[in-house]
């Protein structure tokens, strides 16, 4: 299992396809990217995930060719790009609105860039062919754009941009149109479409599930720097602060000051409480203060004390029922508020745990990361 | 019963003063001229009854547009009239294009201004305008002026009353009418499909052959019919402006009318010049109709 | 703004250049000292002094303006009229018909409308005066009125009439109450359309008049078809000058109108 997982950026033999080597990018007096470094490699499925403003959209149209590069550079499979213009890059894009040409049917704007490229005609033809039966289009090669749904739509943006065969697709908010049903199926044509051409994906998003489920690797922006870049598993489990586990998903946030013992640490956190056991790779000097992050799925919630390292008292103020869970609302003796999640394995009626409720919440002690700052 | 008197008023106006006027002038056109007042035969006598309607019926003949096609004077006034609004509507898109290109591709805060800059002159008198020409485009003009003191040339042009000053003429005062159509079409358009377009291989050149010229198609189009379209019927430019050997049918009209008293014969150079401007006009209806169409 | 390049610039420098130095040559000739256009002699405002006495051109002018509103303000009524048959009255017979008299008007060449007209009211034997030049002015700027109304009423929430009539309101109250304030800018803008179209007019005027009546376009065009006049210049500038005020004076109004609501809906927002 673990030599057939993909992961070249921790084969320290494997040369990236892409490395920004301390690109800043400044608007006037804004900075919209800060001195940034960062390695991505063949066949990847990159995500960059940020807020709207983090200089996500910048990264990504200074690949294209679309921004100029205040300072550092930029290198495509062993070459400078940053002063190549965008029509000669060996580079695609997809664009967030699709930019599918209006006059043009599905058939020729697929075929748009082939054509530039001033191949044969039945080369061409072939070619669009072979991404029509990809993206499933075939029946709608002789309509114009206007003619068909926005699923269909997305996809002819995809043909498009990948109709060239490009050593890298970069994918701007790609799904940001499609309702949400039709986004989580498109998602997963994505990954089979990448999978299949095994072409470098970078794709630009705002929307942390999307980017958990499409990609190999997620860089996490905001202001023009690169918070942290990691596997989804990773950036989930193990935020590297309390920035990236706030963005990403459910968490809540406990501060305290760590104090180690033993194997582990102590976190007094309020007055008069027990203190959380929790453990961390990091070294903690004693007192230092801290954020305890935990995810809710990772509390449980009881009506007596369990039998956990970490368990506390509170009320439940508020149940959240969205079906297949349920999110409770605890408040902790010292007015702390944690969300605990519970499946909700059994029907509504059967459940005993209601609103003013004394209850217990626990956790281990690995549930949590001790967060510097 | 309010409805009615709502559809009746702005109907039965224009029956009256649209419709109606436009049957006289058809059925005059059919008359023969006569030295009476008015002066065209037969005059439909209602009180004869019957046979007064049947008389009138069979006083009425083809003879003027028979008439119409054997003096040349008409059939050149017509095709010159229209080889004239043709150059002219080419030339006030060679014109027209790259202003409703610049103002789309201007900073969207100074739109609206040069919007503005552009309807300002729609709204100062047409006459002025043309006018104005008159005293740049004279033998002892401006523009010959200015050209003398320079040294391009050494005695004065003769560009007024020449088919050139009409071309000027027309260019000038229709330029809104086709800058406007191709602005909106350009200003529409998404810049993402420029980015689109070089992104897939294009150079800046191209992309503007393959993307911004076919969709701002819709507004050249309608830009051309109209300045096209009016430029036909055109008076005042070429009376103004133009010399003895500019030929336009609007000017013959007037000409017939007002020095001739002809009117059976002006009013069937009117029929005639219609049934020209209908095929200009389905066309541009269609071409409205279709981008429509397109946009919803 | 990125594609904006030296050839916008300079397209955009030229193209304007081209519009507005006719007219700007026009307005320094205007204070000309000499009675000859093309040499300058010196400032002086004489022509505009002599345009002030004659006569003739203040006649001319008066009959202008009453000609302009009379017409302009019948075409309003007939023109929203007209534009509300075609936007909601559905189907009636002979729609077809109106929707294309309305429509015509806009692309008939003005020597045709001129003619027809004349051969009308010389037919029902009407004098030709003032009168049938309003008649006949009315006729084609209802149609550009409907035109610029209609494109309002379309875009308009039809739903807002049906809460009005919801409400307890009759359908006229509901059109004065509700649908006439909202396209009561589409409606002004049609009544300039219309007061600009009557006062610009030549050809139609010179056929529906009678010798009682003389337009300003008609004393200018027989003045200038003998040649260019410091005097007919002194007169356009008046004219440039009044159009430009207009314009300048409704565009600065519409843009503090937008700038009050935009600043209004901001208040509301921190307001929550």
């Amino acid at each position: 299992m673990a030599q057939t997982a993909f992961a070249p950026w921790d084969d320290p033999d494997e040369r990236p396809l892409i490395e920004f080597r301390g690109v800043s990018k400044r608007f006037g007096d804004f900075t919209a990217i800060d001195d940034l470094t960062l390695n991505i490699f063949e066949r990847e499925f990159f995500a960059l995930l940020g807020p709207s403003g983090c200089g996500k959209t910048t990264m990504m149209r200074m690949l294209a060719g679309f921004e100029s590069v205040t300072e550092g550079h930029i290198w495509l499979g062993g070459q400078d790009i940053i002063d190549i213009p965008p029509n000669k890059r060996p580079v695609n894009m997809m664009f967030q609105n699709y930019a599918l040409f209006p006059h043009l049917s599905i058939w020729e704007n697929i075929a748009f860039g082939l054509k530039r490229e001033g191949r044969p005609k039945d080369e061409i033809a072939a070619r669009v062919d072979e991404m029509l039966r990809l993206t499933r289009l075939g029946r709608f090669a002789k309509r114009k754009p206007h003619q068909i749904s926005g699923g269909q739509r997305q996809r002819v943006a995809l043909a498009r941009s990948l109709a060239k065969a490009p050593k890298l697709l970069l994918l701007d908010e790609p799904l940001g149109a499609l309702d949400r049903k039709l986004r989580e199926e498109t998602q997963f044509e994505l990954m089979d479409i990448q999978e299949k051409t095994g072409t470098t994906f970078v794709i630009v998003t705002h929307d942390q599930e999307e980017a958990m489920t499409v990609a190999s690797r997620i860089a996490v922006m905001d202001e023009g720097r690169l918070v942290q870049v990691a596997t989804p598993d990773v950036i989930y489990e193990a935020p590297a602060s309390v920035y990236v586990a706030d963005f990403i998903g459910d968490v809540n946030i406990v501060e305290g000051r760590a104090t180690p013992e033993g194997a582990g640490l102590r976190i007094d956190w309020a007055e008069g409480q027990a203190p959380i056991a929790a453990r961390s790779d990091s070294a903690f000097a004693r007192g230092q203060s801290c954020h305890f992050a935990i995810r809710p799925e990772k509390v449980t919630i009881d009506t007596e004390r369990p039998d956990r390292p970490n368990a506390f008292r509170g009320k439940v103020i508020d149940i959240a029922y969205l079906g297949n869970i349920s999110t409770y609302h605890v408040e902790l003796a010292g007015g702390q508020m944690i969300k605990a999640q519970m499946v909700n394995a059994r029907r509504l009626a059967n459940r005993q745990i209601t609103w003013d409720d004394e209850v217990w919440v626990g956790f281990t002690e690995t549930a949590g990361v001790v967060l510097e700052g | 019963m309010r409805r009615v008197v709502l559809i009746a008023v702005p109907y039965l106006w224009l029956l009256a003063l649209f419709l109606v006027p436009f049957v006289i002038v058809l059925k005059i056109s059919l008359s023969d001229i006569a030295l009476a007042r008015p002066p065209y035969l037969p005059q439909l006598d209602l009180s004869a009854g019957w046979q007064g309607v049947r008389e009138f019926l069979s006083g009425l003949d083809l003879e003027n547009f028979v008439f119409l096609t054997t003096d040349d004077l008409y059939w050149k006034a017509y095709l010159s009239s229209l080889r004239i609004a043709l150059v002219s509507t080419l030339l006030t898109l060679l014109v027209g294009y790259p202003i409703a290109y610049g103002m789309a591709r201007a900073a969207r805060e100074w739109r609206p201004t040069l919007l503005m800059l552009v309807i300002l002159p729609f709204w100062t008198s047409f006459l002025i305008r043309v006018y104005a020409w008159m005293g740049i485009l004279s033998t002892e003009g401006v523009l010959n002026n200015v050209l003398l003191f320079l040294g391009v040339i050494d005695e004065p042009l003769q560009i007024m009353n020449t088919n050139t000053a009409v071309y000027i003429g027309i260019v000038y005062t229709y330029l809104p009418f086709m800058i406007l159509p191709i602005y909106a079409a350009l200003e529409k358009m998404d810049d993402s499909l420029l980015e689109a377009a070089e992104d897939l291989g294009c150079s800046r050149l191209q992309a503007f052959w393959l993307v911004t010229w076919p969709l701002s198609r819709n507004g050249i189009v309608a830009g051309c019919f109209l300045v096209f379209i009016p430029t036909i019927g055109e008076f005042v430019i070429p009376s103004l402006l133009g010399g003895s050997d500019t030929l336009m049918i609007g000017k013959v009209l007037w000409e017939e009318f007002f020095s001739n008293r002809d009117w059976p014969v002006a009013s069937a150079v009117a029929v005639v010049l219609l049934a020209i401007l209908i095929v200009p006009i389905i066309l541009f209806q269609r071409n409205e109709q279709k981008a429509r169409e397109a946009e919803g | 703004m990125r594609r904006f390049s030296w050839f916008n610039a300079t397209s955009l420098t030229l193209g304007f250049a081209f519009l507005y130095l006719p007219m700007i040559l026009l307005v320094v000739y205007s204070f000309n000292e000499s009675r000859l256009v093309t040499v300058w002699a010196g400032f002086s405002t004489k022509w505009y002094g002599e345009l002030l006495r004659d006569q003739e051109f203040l006649d001319a002018a008066w009959v202008t303006v009453k000609v302009a509103v009379f017409s302009s303000t019948i075409a309003t009524v007939l023109g929203t009229m007209a534009a509300y048959v075609m936007v909601r009255a559905g189907r009636f017979w002979g729609r077809t018909l109106f929707s294309g008299m309305i429509y015509a008007p806009l692309v008939m060449p003005e020597v045709i409308t001129g003619l027809s007209l004349l051969l009308l009211f010389i037919g029902l034997g009407i004098d030709r005066g003032v009168f049938t030049i309003v008649l006949a002015h009315t006729t084609f700027s209802m149609c550009y009125v409907s035109v610029v109304v209609s494109s309002r009423l379309a875009n308009f929430d039809r739903s807002l009439e049906e809460a009005a009539l919801d409400l307890g309101c009759s359908h006229f109250a509901a059109f004065r109450l509700v649908t006439l304030p909202i396209i009561a800018p589409a409606v002004i803008s049609g009544w300039l359309l219309a007061f600009t179209l009557s006062l610009d007019d030549l050809v139609i005027a010179s056929f529906t008049t009678g010798p009682s009546a003389t337009t300003l376009p008609i004393r200018i065009f027989s003045a200038i078809r003998l040649g260019v006049s410091p005097q007919i210049n002194a007169l356009s500038t008046l004219l440039i000058a009044v159009v430009t005020l207009g314009v300048i004076t409704a565009s600065i109004m519409s843009k503090r109108a937008a700038v009050a609501q935009a600043r209004d809906e901001q208040a509301a927002i921190r307001a929550e």
